[in-house]
């Protein structure tokens, strides 16, 4: 594979992306969560990222490599998605010190709990590694089988009936998911025993080339099964129902850990399948299979946000919109689509690991997910807010974010290739997604805040005021109008720009016949005010998360080159 | 061993394997189930055994010692230990689907594992590739106890008997996928039940109970 090596890079620095988590947990489990290990998990995470960039930068110039007795081995797709995990890691890393101080001070937790959960997120952290550098298919599945392990005690941290609740959930729905990826990797084996060449194994670049080869029959079955099982664990409908608990329950960084990165991680092994499984039967069976799991994802995730009363939830259905998004583009399958698909995991990544920072505080600013107890925002924490208020314009793709070019080269391949009516329904889709997210986000930032909510026609008086004392947020927000029961006339009128006429057929927010999810209400106090007016770190992972995500829609920079060749890698172009 | 003996030998422990899935979905009382399901590991581990004795395998051996073990000993164990833990008997008073209705299902599930799998015995016949369709056969009856029982319990078992299905199909398509693949399934099953172990304990602390009914707090 190597021809003409313009910089030989070590082997070993493939490992470093494995074994610096693990110190950064021995440290943890040794010194324990104080003082002067408060940075060890940021100084972790950006050592990943740094070796994940020097990794990508040997792999665009030299080609892949194998190491650790053939058991690693590296490609511009796993180097690609090393990045993605270093960058997320370090959003979710910043933001934990004050989020953990937090917790601390309003005695939901104590030294123990922190100490076990940086822990376990370093864990995490290396196990994510190992899925994507893995050379073959067994060891891909035991990693991304032991992050469900680690996750677990993570997501029920809390010990309550809800968290224990959503633990208990996650842990049965994924592990019989991923259980089904485990049928499916047997079978894919059984079928490479029996093909004319010697046998291929588990490894990736083998079954790559033994797929043409493979009995179409037992094939047929063995990706049907893969796709469905690493579906689950990606959030893709039918076995989605763990997400939007887990991501609830779970504490902020972990939440923006999972769903920034342990999805893309999962859908990484469903990119692998579908190489194989294109070689093989060709591209027609994963593309009917993936459009159905799309489909089915958009649809479930659009009817569960028009009528959302929690925050959190609200992002997590948005993540299994996103998945079924990406599981579009791929189904799509040209190397456009594909590019997409790999900028979109990397943009959601980032938008959406920022959300849940920002939604972590809104929670302990707050002290409720729910949406209609969080009036007014932007009057009490401009810059919070602000900042929540972009990452929501992000997630629903509007330019420059990274997100808005990969949703346009998703539908551009899409309707090239002559997949119009799927591309259709995506969109419209979509479109009451959008809607539904900026209704629900606007009723969390504008108004006035909860304590002056009691007297109605006053809050209505007083709308004006907020909306320009808010001034930034209110123009963002307003393109769309609300439309729901609680919406704000003032501003919906006041605002309406021309592009809203495409809306009001999708702005039918009249919410869902009432069925109310616990919400989390924390006990205790909520932060304190003289915390309050400081930006705290999480202010910082967000801006910069948002930065990075508007660079990289304007321009790929030296990611291009390493896009181009992880691209290439799927569509086995050369 | 003869062929005709390795033949019969072989159908008769899957018949085991399938019979123990169905006894399971049968039983009401926890204890009982988990009984079963320790005489369904035993099962498994001779599935082993037998594969092993007729390819004359020392390793393959001593991958059944450690099926034995795990899915005849410690599994039940952590199983029995989690039942006491729990007190009173508990009996599956009231699933989703009463048990003659389970039995009939069961019954169609084997009819459906038995055409689903028709590619893979075809792809190379022989006396293991057809007792595939026995494996898939218990995976299916595992997933049905998984989404059909009410406790806690017999949740862990359905997860269980849907895992002991995946493994005999991995074991019958006679094509080991590398010792440490091995090895981290064992390992993450293992894992697994312990984690779904602790958070049954704190359901309890949490729930006073570990009916699923009440896991009704998350929805939309």
């Amino acid at each position: 594979m190597t021809n003409a090596p313009i910089w030989d890079w070590p082997a070993w620095l493939m490992t470093a992306p494995v074994v610096l988590p693990l110190i950064g947990a021995l440290i943890y489990a040794l010194v324990g969560w104080r003082g002067s290990t408060r940075w060890v998990g940021v100084v972790s995470a950006a050592c990943v990222l740094a070796a994940a960039i020097a990794i990508a930068v040997g792999v665009t110039a030299s080609g892949p490599q194998v190491s650790f007795f053939g058991l690693l081995r590296v490609d511009a797709l796993s180097a690609f998605l090393l990045i993605v995990i270093g960058t997320v890691a370090l959003i979710s890393a910043v933001a934990t010190p004050s989020h953990l101080a937090v917790e601390v001070e309003a005695g939901r937790a104590d030294e123990r709990d922190c100490r076990r959960m940086v822990m376990l997120v370093q864990v995490f952290l290396a196990l994510m590694a190992v899925a994507v550098l893995a050379a073959g298919l067994g060891v891909v599945w035991v990693a991304i089988e032991a992050t469900t392990i680690v996750t677990a005690f993570l997501v029920g941290q809390r010990r309550d009936r809800a968290a224990v609740e959503a633990a208990w959930k996650y842990v049965v729905i994924c592990s019989t998911g991923i259980a089904l990826a485990l049928l499916g990797t047997f079978l894919l084996n059984f079928a490479a025993q029996h093909t004319a060449s010697p046998s291929p194994g588990l490894d990736w670049v083998d079954l790559v080339a033994a797929a043409p080869h493979l009995d179409p029959g037992v094939t047929r079955i063995a990706v049907a099964l893969l796709i469905v099982g690493f579906g689950t664990k990606a959030g893709l409908a039918p076995l989605h129902a763990w997400l939007p608990d887990a991501y609830s329950q779970a504490p902020a960084p972990v939440s923006a850990l999972m769903s920034g990165v342990l999805v893309s991680v999962a859908f990484y092994a469903v990119l692998r399948v579908k190489v194989i499984a294109d070689a093989a039967l060709g591209p027609e069976f994963t593309r009917a299979l993936l459009v159905v799991l799309a489909l089915a994802s958009l649809i479930l995730a659009a009817s569960l946000l028009l009528g959302q009363r929690d925050y959190q939830r609200m992002l997590a259905y948005s993540s299994i919109e996103n998945m079924g998004l990406v599981a579009l583009g791929a189904a799509i399958g040209s190397p456009l689509a594909i590019a997409a698909v790999l900028l979109h995991l990397f943009g959601h990544g980032l938008v959406k690991s920022s959300l849940f920072v920002g939604a972590g505080r809104i929670l302990q600013v707050t002290g409720s997910s729910r949406i209609d107890r969080v009036r007014g925002l932007a009057a009490r924490e401009p810059l919070l807010a602000g900042c929540f208020g972009f990452a929501v314009l992000a997630i629903i793709a509007f330019p420059p974010f990274a997100l808005f070019a990969s949703e346009l080269g998703i539908a551009r391949a899409g309707f090239a290739a002559g997949m119009g009516w799927q591309l259709a329904t995506a969109l419209l889709l979509v479109l009451v997604i959008a809607a539904s997210l900026v209704n629900h986000t606007s009723r969390m930032l504008l108004g006035t805040p909860v304590a002056a909510v009691a007297a109605p026609s006053q809050a209505a008086a007083s709308k004006e005021t907020v909306v320009d004392a808010a001034g930034l947020e209110a123009v963002d927000l307003a393109p769309i109008p609300a439309a729901g029961p609680f919406s704000s006339p003032p501003v919906a009128v006041r605002m309406l720009p021309a592009r809203s006429a495409v809306v009001p057929a999708v702005a039918v927010a009249s919410p869902i016949p009432a069925v109310v999810p616990i919400a989390i209400e924390v006990p205790g106090p909520t932060v304190a005010d003289a915390h309050r007016s400081r930006p705290g770190a999480e202010i910082y992972a967000m801006g910069g998360a948002l930065l990075t995500c508007a660079v990289l829609g304007l321009t790929l920079g030296p990611l291009g080159p390493l896009l181009a060749q992880a691209t290439a890698i799927i569509t086995r172009t050369p | 061993m003869s062929t005709a003996l390795y033949t019969q030998l072989l159908n008769l422990v899957a018949g085991a394997f399938l019979l123990t899935a169905v006894l399971i979905l049968w039983r009401r009382e926890l204890s009982g189930i988990i009984d079963v399901f320790a005489l369904q590991g035993l099962a498994l581990a001779a599935l082993v055994g037998i594969i092993a004795a007729a390819e004359g395998s020392a390793e393959l051996g001593a991958v059944a010692v450690g099926v034995l073990v795990l899915r005849a000993g410690v599994l039940p164990w952590v199983l029995r230990r989690a039942a006491a833990a729990a007190g009173a008997a508990q009996r599956e008073t009231k699933p989703l689907v009463n048990v003659v209705s389970s039995l009939l299902a069961a019954a169609a599930l084997t009819l459906l594992a038995y055409a689903v799998s028709q590619p893979l015995v075809e792809l190379a016949p022989s006396p293991a590739t057809h007792a595939i369709p026995v494996g898939m056969a218990v995976v299916l009856i595992g997933f049905f106890v998984l989404v059909t029982r009410r406790l806690a319990l017999s949740q862990l078992v359905g997860f269980l008997l849907l895992d002991n299905g995946i493994t005999a199909v991995g074991f019958l398509t006679a094509t080991g996928v590398g010792l440490i693949v091995e090895l981290g399934v064992s390992l993450d099953v293992l894992l697994v039940v312990l984690v779904l172990q602790v958070l049954k304990t704190r359901m309890r602390e949490a729930f006073g109970a570990t009916d699923l009914d009440e896991l009704r707090g998350l929805h939309d």
